[in-house]
């Protein structure tokens, strides 16, 4: 696989020119506080410039410097999404990684190599802190790379709590009683169902959102659709995600502007009661508290109802992770990991939650929400308590396609149907599976 | 070779020699080789070897950290690609599109603005203002003009009691509506080129054809459109190939949505990079490179023949 060939080293050659560029850039960044004393030992943290996570990450530095005077920690900043993902690839790659650094867990950890690039943290204590359900997202061949940053998420629906109790609703368990509500709701003269495709990611929550349905009814899907044995298109438990798209769309349920309206424009609906109800992530709490603060109680979550009531629960996502790459050693590793086993324990947990609105449980034994986090974060938490969850598919499989989101749109805009579209997704993870070099595609 | 000039012969004789090696020696090349080579390391390792590198990962399953030799299968994986197909397709309308619109309208503003008009600089600086603007910013700006329900056009059709189409939201609209905000932001350098062109037409053919009793329409027909036939032809390649690699206003505007009804090669080849198939997307960058070369080598023959027919 590694194999030398001339156009590798010159490629190699083209990257470590390129990268006194890069290192430049990346220092020009950076936000901590360098200090002048000469004893201690600085660490660099890299986190992404999400607003909530880099006020976390800051808060978490600050709060361990308070308990370790001998330590600084710098916190660097890098974007999200692809760019992101490059940039992290690249560093990882190049050797110039931070000390530590935050990102995905799941299939996206799996794309960092991280056999390759990571320093297994396995045989530390603090990783015996961690949740249960958190464990497998960071972990490969048996080794443990990461402890979570940040609290766990929901996707499901927002709904106004105003407009359901107005109109005498109660919260759906079964997706027919969520299309009934639905029509009420839009008898009364409000748009039953928000959709945002300016924002196209945001059209991917009935389909993604849908999947601890699609586990509860077929226990070794993600199983099989890893191995290229299952299909969205021919499973009829799969396919309802895109059914239910299609159906919101025919039966007319989405808001008037559905094309044109981002996200910001569909939070702004739901607080103010011109729509009643979102399918969405919750971390969109922290947008609607800059937006509505005094609207933010009215809405509430709740998973998104399959067909079988008695199977409800919540399709979970979980959080991004800290991770040490291979090229941090000496002083700086036994830093890092006293910086990890902090983030990983309840102090952690509460400096965290200082900083940023939590959207869902913490992953760290010992944890509790503070008393007055939002309604979302409660609602989401009590599906974790019930044990009435179950993982993203994104986390079961490395398997996702990069066009979803576009294709999720055609299915909400009636350009495609729900069966054409759910075969398209499946020739679009086909690259994501060969990419990975997985068995069976 | 100069100092290889024989010592022996009488003084004369061998400066003469000497002089007429150097003289040959010019015509070979200007300077000696070693003052090439900065250039030469410079064009190579920054132009060259990506340019064969690239074919050679056209050929693997590349991520950042390995690659694997899998032959032609990204290319049978690109041609499979569902938005490849509607891309290839977009691509060519919205290149003719934006092209053909240039060239009618930059030809009619030329004539616009080399005629006696007032203020007839200040008119053209302002014709040529949007192509200073960056092309980003264009587009976002125009996203919000072209929100359907929000936007500035669609409020002053409402105005005038039109229903204003979702510009950018209407599958079958979307690509046209960048078109039209390309053409806007482009025409400026088609009309300074039109307008070079028809400036350095002679007035002798005018006079003459005026004597020969020309009316307007004629001497547009037989003056203007055939001896601007050089500023055409600049006009079309350049706003064709623009087009074909168009990239930046698309993606700002529509990011190729709604679905992939907008997207260009250009923005497929881009997502298969986001997405990170570094492999299959520089095998589309082969193809863009192979289409783009294979349109318009023959077409800027076929137009340089044209203009020597003339």
């Amino acid at each position: 696989m590694r194999s030398r060939t001339l156009a590798k080293r010159r490629a190699a050659v083209a990257a470590a020119a390129a990268l006194p560029l890069l290192l430049s850039a990346c220092s020009a960044g950076s936000l901590g506080s360098s200090s002048g004393d000469g004893s201690a030992t600085t660490i660099k943290l890299m986190v992404d410039n999400a607003p909530d996570n880099l006020q976390a990450a800051k808060q978490l530095a600050k709060d361990f410097q308070a308990q370790n005077p001998k330590i600084r920690v710098s916190v660097e900043t890098r974007p999200g999404g692809a760019d992101g993902d490059n940039l992290i690839k690249t560093r990882l790659q190049t050797g110039s990684m931070a000390d530590v650094f935050s990102y995905n867990t799941g299939s996206l950890f799996q794309q960092i190599d991280p056999t390759k690039n990571l320093a297994p943290i396995t045989k530390d204590p603090y990783v015996n802190k961690l949740d249960k359900s958190f464990l497998p997202q960071v972990t490969v061949g048996g080794q443990t790379y990461g402890v979570p940053f940040g609290p766990a998420l929901g996707g499901g629906v927002l709904y106004n709590k105003k407009v359901y109790a107005r109109l005498g609703l109660t919260v759906p368990t079964t997706w027919a009683q969520f299309i009934d509500n639905s029509k009420k709701i839009k008898a009364a003269g409000v748009a039953p169902v928000i959709q945002t495709y300016q924002d196209t990611w945001t059209s991917q929550l009935l389909v993604l959102g849908d999947f601890h349905n699609v586990s509860a009814a077929e226990p070794d899907f993600a199983k099989k659709y890893t191995a290229n044995q299952a299909k969205f298109a021919t499973d009829t438990n799969a396919v309802k995600g895109f059914e239910h798209l299609e159906q919101i769309h025919d039966l007319k349920l989405q808001n008037a502007d559905y094309a044109s309206a981002t996200l910001a424009k569909g939070l702004q609906m739901l607080a103010t009661g011109k729509g009643a109800q979102y399918p969405m992530l919750s971390t969109v709490i922290g947008a609607i508290k800059t937006s509505n603060p005094d609207q933010l109680n009215d809405i509430g979550f709740f998973a998104l109802p399959g067909d079988d009531a008695s199977a409800n629960g919540l399709t979970a996502w979980f959080p991004n992770a800290f991770y040490v790459p291979k090229s941090t050693a000496g002083d700086k590793l036994t830093a890092v990991k006293k910086f990890l086993s902090f983030a990983a324990s309840p102090a952690g947990c509460t400096s965290q939650a200082k900083a940023s609105t939590p959207t869902g449980p913490y992953l760290v034994k010992g944890c509790a929400l503070p008393p007055d986090v939002p309604t979302i974060t409660k609602d989401v938490a009590s599906y974790f308590t019930n044990d009435a969850q179950s993982p993203a598919l994104e986390f079961l499989s490395p398997v996702k396609g990069p066009s979803l989101e576009q294709i999720c749109v055609q299915v909400g805009s009636g350009i495609t149907g729900a069966r054409s579209g759910a075969a398209q997704y499946d020739k679009d993870v086909k690259k994501q599976a060969q990419q990975l070099g997985l068995s069976g595609w | 070779m100069t100092t290889l000039a024989p010592t022996t012969p009488p003084k004369a004789t061998s400066h003469e020699a000497a002089a007429r090696q150097r003289r040959s020696g010019r015509t070979r090349g200007t300077y000696p080789n070693w003052f090439y080579l900065p250039a030469a390391v410079i064009y190579g390792t920054l132009f060259l070897v990506p340019t064969f590198a690239s074919f050679y990962f056209s050929l693997t399953r590349w991520t950042i950290f390995k690659s694997t030799f899998i032959g032609l299968d990204n290319f049978t994986e690109f041609f499979q690609e569902p938005a490849l197909v509607k891309g290839f397709v977009n691509t060519f309308l919205y290149a003719v599109v934006t092209s053909g619109l240039k060239v009618v309208l930059g030809l009619l503003l030329g004539i616009l603005l080399t005629s006696q008009i007032r203020a007839r600089g200040y008119l053209r600086s302002v014709v040529f203002f949007p192509v200073l603007v960056s092309t980003v910013g264009v587009g976002i700006t125009f996203t919000a003009f072209m929100d359907p329900s929000y936007g500035v056009i669609n409020k002053a059709l409402a105005a005038v009691g039109i229903d204003g189409p979702g510009w950018l939201t209407d599958p079958s609209l979307a690509l046209f509506s960048v078109a039209l905000v390309d053409v806007w932001k482009g025409v400026g350098l088609a009309t300074v080129i039109y307008i070079a062109g028809i400036v350095s037409i002679p007035q002798d053919y005018y006079e003459a054809a005026k004597i020969d009793g020309a009316g307007p329409w004629q001497l547009f027909r037989n003056v203007v459109l055939p001896l601007s036939w050089p500023a055409t032809s600049t006009v079309i390649i350049l706003s064709l190939i623009g087009g074909l690699r168009s990239f930046d206003l698309i993606w700002a505007m529509t990011r190729g949505g709604p679905g992939f009804s907008s997207d260009v090669v250009a923005s497929v080849i881009y997502k298969q990079y986001q997405a990170g198939f570094y492999g299959l997307s520089t095998a589309g960058n082969v193809v863009l490179f192979l289409v783009v070369t294979a349109i318009v080598v023959p077409l800027a023959r076929f137009l340089a023949r044209k203009e020597v027919q003339r």
